[in-house]
């Protein structure tokens, strides 16, 4: 189990009988749960995508759609800071690079983090710890997969703190976060992430906490390091904005699950889920003439105790009672290709949804 | 959504403040914060939140208040609703003068003026129930509703779209959503004119802001109530306001009618902000080149760069934005501005222009397109004022355009308002 | 951080003045103001007028207040010669003062008890630290595990329990049931194994109750760190676990605790009274003690100064060791 990554083909033979996979990362049929007094909290219910070394995909949803539990998920960090409390239950697979993380030993696990595979929080002043300088942290983290000397890995963090844009980084990588402006925070946050050149970066709202000039800023930074490094990137965010700047690919979450997800530029010209209607309809956008009125989603986003049964979307959704064929209303809508490589979770037909979307969503857009 | 109408009728018109009259008038509003050091408490230097502003609000519309964190929007919204006390300057409300009110000067006045916050979490308190939240402004003022307080508050329960069945919950039982409009119903119970906003939407998931967007708008137009609205997001902005002031270090350095400020914006910063909001549009994806992106931080507020603020990071500055401080001007009519060199206009401080190296710096950052419109605009702009002023300087005795006016008199360096020791 | 360290010590020093003159106040002129005669109480219940007459004359009672604290500050650095009635009386410097109940200095009666006590509570801070410390990151990390419902269930027990009782339970068994210790305080210069033999029981005891505290607090802030975003940074570098807790997370932790050692340590170099009256240390708490019942004002002058000087030079290392740890509280 411990040493599947490293040998050829025969690697990462899945112990069910379940094909092996083709892309980069996979991850099948993942669940999240955590046991509360209040019940099961089901944060990931079901999610499987796809990503190949080089794209990036943008994982849209509201808070509590369980966006930043997959990418904890898939860090192997979402039983972090559970200490003696009920743990978490994770099923499904996740499959790096051939490995399978979730059967994979734990301390195999841990050697891939920060190398092979490294995150990006959302907000930097308290993801840094706030006693150790800018350079220990980076130093730190080159240190555990690399074995080299202190001085070795200060020259390659100073590198790092260049490569983002610090200035004078030799000087600055003996500062504090707190002698840190926001923006500057983040760029050290990223420095140290990328140091040693992970295959897969998971950046949660990356730039939520920032200021939107910064924003801009950081989110040109990540492109181009994306390009520099053809590393694979997921971006977790609740701004399209974000998304549409950075994304290849976009998966739509809602209560816990996948509800639509294609190549961005069908899920902002196509969407084919009342959900993601919902999300671009809410939005007031720059680039457009001013709208009259904004079309929310009405309600509250679900309990992920108490997920609905059927479409979790069906409370919330305006087109939930138009008559639909051969539908039970209480069975969960799966996946289904509405498009190239376009996938969408809803009763309504193809045809149905495509005259909604023609007709009474895009106009008012 | 079907609104009550307000049981006590033409809400807008008391005090006599009519529609489009001004309600609420700032003149040289500042609030600096002490900063004290060592064993004697000595001020050693103070953090200029607020730095001079002038603007005024009038009855019935929407003032929407953008900028960066830092820029002292909210310190703004505090002074206004009198929360804080101003350092210097006046605020007037219904034509009083209100800057140095005490607590029982400001209280018949505070029926009038509302606020509301940013996090529906921490600003109600959670051992009561929405019913005693939401009714606490009539027991404050000693005000009894016809019909008795509770039925007063649900029916305001029900204009925010809530259910008055809920009177008796307490707040944890509802969700964000549904805690800012409590919030709302609070800030609504006395029937104010003015509602200062700060951020109302910027702590909800993107399809509860639309919701919340829209209960603000709807309120304004059943209830002819006036709106400050705070916030750094751009677009919401946009879409609440009438008006808009783009802050920045304490100051307005552009304050227009929303569709000049969003079609042909004058000052540098409110093009790079606007330039910098993500847009949600993949095809865009790679036009970078229309985005001007802007080098480093804000400045600290604690020592703000001299003459003009945006000087440090601005791509047009040149030697005079370092010594004099730009005026804000009405440029065109609608537009303030506060710039020696704006875009989409002529340039105030013509002869001045060898640009600093800071900018020279900040400018390889432009995309090229973006560079090349500013000047085609300004240029363009500058052809039509030339023409303009040539035929009102014809039409003798008529007052001439403000901006044609104005550009020798910014041109003219006057006395420097701070050291030019402090340009970087 | 040079800045900081003096602005620190001049505070210190500042301080320390202010406190000399309030507890010299507290214990010379507000009885003078309330009516009562000094002089008599330093006699002794039944002495003649002229023996009270001549105190004052020694003391200076009758002096303006301004010149009895100058004399007071002098003394210390001066020393000081009492004369009056025909006798003189010399106290070398460092003079805080002069007993004449007791007949005898004030400085000496100080310095023969402060190892007593230093000793005391330095020992049983190692004891209580070490103990409750581990015991507070061990229940965190074993959260709602038997092991931290028997921990907490100890450190209550610890908390609740007054000192006589533990100690005097601990002196029936172990020194007076099974006979394992000899509970004898002998001095650290005349043996090394007899000072330590002495000292257990009441590190231990001491400890017990300290220890408790620590452990709820460690516990407490520890779980609070636990769930902080660079803990989950630290996990995310890749770190192993021991390292995430050992070092991150402990970091942190110290802070709170670094705070409350300095005001423990600081309280407790003025005399830990019961444990040192439960085990009959002859600490500063004894000497306290003793002069309280023979009214000796001198002594309880001295000890209350000393007392302060701990605190506030506990106080000023804890401010040391807090910038060294956390680098934010450098900057202001």
């Amino acid at each position: 189990m411990t040493e599947l990554s490293k040998s050829g083909a025969a690697v990462g033979e899945p112990t069910d009988a379940s094909p092996a996979p083709t892309a980069f990362l996979e991850v099948r049929d993942l669940k999240v749960h955590f046991p509360t007094d209040d019940g099961l909290v089901k944060s990931v219910d079901g999610l499987s995508f796809a990503l190949e070394k080089g794209k990036t995909l943008g994982i849209v949803g509201e808070s509590g759609s369980g966006k930043s539990v997959t990418s904890l998920g898939i860090m192997g960090l979402h039983t972090a800071g559970q200490y003696g409390k009920r743990k978490a239950q994770i099923s499904g697979e996740i499959w790096l690079d051939g490995t399978e993380l979730l059967s994979a030993d734990p301390d195999h696990v841990r050697k891939l983090r920060g190398r092979q595979m490294a995150m990006i929080f959302q907000d930097p002043l308290s993801a840094l710890h706030p006693y150790y300088t800018i350079g220990a942290q980076i130093v730190e983290a080159y240190r555990i997969h690399h074995n080299v000397d202190k001085k070795t890995a200060k020259r390659r963090a100073v590198e790092m703190l260049d490569r983002v844009g610090i200035p004078q980084p030799d000087k600055r990588i003996d500062s504090y976060p707190h002698e840190f402006s926001g923006g500057m925070r983040q760029r050290a946050m990223i420095a140290m992430s990328l140091v040693n050149n992970p295959e897969l970066l998971i950046a949660d709202e990356p730039t939520t906490a920032l200021d939107v000039t910064v924003q801009a800023q950081i989110l040109d930074l990540i492109r181009d390091l994306q390009k520099e490094f053809g590393s694979a990137v997921i971006v977790i965010t609740h701004d399209l904005g974000v998304v549409a700047e950075l994304a290849d690919d976009i998966l739509v979450m809602y209560g816990g699950r996948c509800v639509e997800r294609g190549p961005a530029e069908d899920v902002f010209y196509e969407p084919r889920h009342p959900y993601t209607w919902g999300l671009l309809g809410s939005m007031p956008r720059l680039d457009r003439e001013q709208q009259e009125r904004l079309v929310p989603v009405k309600g509250s986003p679900p309990s992920l105790i108490n997920i609905p049964s059927g479409c979790a979307f069906n409370p919330r959704c305006p087109y939930a009672d138009v008559p639909k064929d051969n539908v039970t209303r209480t069975v969960r809508p799966e996946l289904t290709e509405v498009g190239s490589r376009h996938w969408a979770a809803c009763h309504l037909s193809a045809e149905q949804r495509e005259t909604i979307w023609i007709n009474e969503i895009a106009p008012k857009l | 959504m079907s609104i009550p109408v307000q049981s006590e009728g033409s809400v807008a018109t008391e005090g006599g403040v009519a529609p489009g009259e001004t309600l609420l008038k700032v003149t040289g509003l500042q609030k600096h914060f002490p900063i004290k050091k060592g064993l004697l408490q000595r001020q050693v230097g103070a953090v200029h939140a607020v730095d001079g502003l002038d603007f005024e609000v009038k009855a019935g519309e929407t003032l929407g208040v953008v900028g960066e964190s830092g820029c002292g929007k909210s310190t703004m919204g505090r002074l206004i609703t009198r929360l804080l006390e101003p350092t210097g300057g006046t605020v007037e409300f219904q034509g009083k003068d209100i800057t140095h009110l005490g607590v029982s000067g400001m209280r018949p006045l505070r029926r009038d003026m509302q606020m509301i916050f940013q996090d529906p979490y921490s600003s109600l308190n959670p051992r009561h129930t929405i019913g005693t939240i939401v009714g606490a402004p009539f027991k404050l003022q000693g005000v009894s509703p016809e019909g008795g307080v509770r039925k007063e508050v649900q029916r305001l329960l029900e204009v925010v779209g809530l259910n008055p069945e809920h009177y008796n919950r307490y707040p944890h039982e509802f969700s964000g959503g549904q805690r800012q409009r409590i919030g709302i119903a609070r800030a609504l119970a006395l029937n104010p004119k003015l509602v200062v906003a700060d951020e109302p939407v910027s702590a909800l998931d993107v399809s509860i802001q639309a919701q919340v967007v829209n209960l603000l708008d709807d309120l304004q137009q059943e209830l002819g109530l006036t709106y400050v609205i705070i916030a750094h997001d751009l677009s919401v902005v946009r879409h609440v306001s009438d008006r808009i002031a783009v802050m920045y270090l304490g100051k307005i350095v552009e304050l227009a009618d929303r569709e000049l400020l969003y079609k042909a914006p004058m000052h540098p910063y409110t093009k790079a902000l606007m330039s910098a909001v993500p847009i949600p549009d993949p095809r865009r994806k790679n036009a970078k080149s229309d985005r001007i992106l802007l080098t480093g931080d804000v400045p600290s507020p604690i020592s703000p760069p001299s003459g003009c603020r945006f000087h440090t990071r601005c791509w047009k500055a040149t030697q005079i934005c370092t010594t004099t401080e730009p005026p804000l001007l009405e440029l065109a009519p609608g537009q303030q501005v506060a710039c020696h060199h704006p875009e989409n206009f002529a340039d105030q401080a013509p002869q001045d222009t060898v640009l600093l190296t800071a900018a020279k710096e900040a400018e390889k950052l432009l995309g090229e397109t973006a560079l090349q419109e500013s000047a085609e605009t300004s240029a363009a702009v500058a052809a039509t004022l030339a023409e303009e002023s040539a035929e009102s300087a014809v039409e003798a005795g008529e007052p001439t355009e403000p901006a044609a006016e104005s550009a020798p008199e910014a041109a003219e360096p006057t006395e420097p308002e701070a050291g030019p020791g402090e340009a970087k | 951080m040079l800045a900081y360290l003096i602005r620190r010590l001049f505070a210190a020093a500042v301080m320390l003045v202010v406190i000399v003159m309030v507890v010299f106040g507290i214990f010379f002129l507000v009885p003078k103001w309330a009516g009562v005669d000094i002089a008599s109480s330093f006699v002794g219940k039944q002495a003649d007028p002229a023996a009270v007459d001549a105190v004052r004359q020694k003391l200076g009672l009758s002096d303006p207040i301004y010149s009895q604290v100058w004399q007071f500050f002098k003394g210390i650095f001066a020393g000081r010669t009492y004369s009056g009635g025909g006798d003189v009386t010399h106290c070398a410097a460092p003079c805080f003062g002069y007993s004449f109940r007791s007949e005898q200095a004030v400085w000496p009666v100080l310095t023969d008890r402060f190892p007593v006590t230093l000793g005391l509570a330095l020992g049983a801070a190692v004891l209580w630290l070490v103990f409750g410390v581990a015991a507070g990151v061990l229940s965190a990390l074993k959260r709602g595990t038997i092991w931290d419902r028997g921990a907490m269930v100890v450190a209550l027990a610890g908390v609740s329990l007054p000192i006589y009782f533990t100690g005097l339970l601990s002196l029936a068994i172990f020194a007076f049931g099974l006979k394992w210790i000899d509970a004898q305080y002998v001095p650290l210069s005349q043996s090394v194994g007899g000072w330590f033999g002495g000292m257990i029981l009441p590190w231990i005891t001491l400890a017990f109750l300290y220890a408790a505290m620590y452990a709820r607090i460690t516990r407490a802030t520890m779980l609070e760190i636990l769930g902080e975003d660079y803990i989950r940074t630290a996990r995310a570098k890749g770190l192993t676990e021991p390292v995430v807790i050992g070092k991150h997370a402990m970091r942190s932790t110290m802070t709170p605790i670094l705070t409350m050692l300095g005001m423990d340590l600081g309280a407790l170099i003025g005399g830990a009274i019961l444990t040192e009256s439960t085990f009959n240390l002859p600490g500063l708490g004894r000497a306290v003690l003793d002069a309280i019942r023979n009214q000796d004002l001198p002594i309880i002058l001295g000890v209350t100064l000393i007392t302060s000087l701990a605190v506030l030079l506990a106080n000023l290392v804890v401010d040391i060791l807090y910038a060294v740890i956390d680098p934010r509280v450098r900057l202001s």
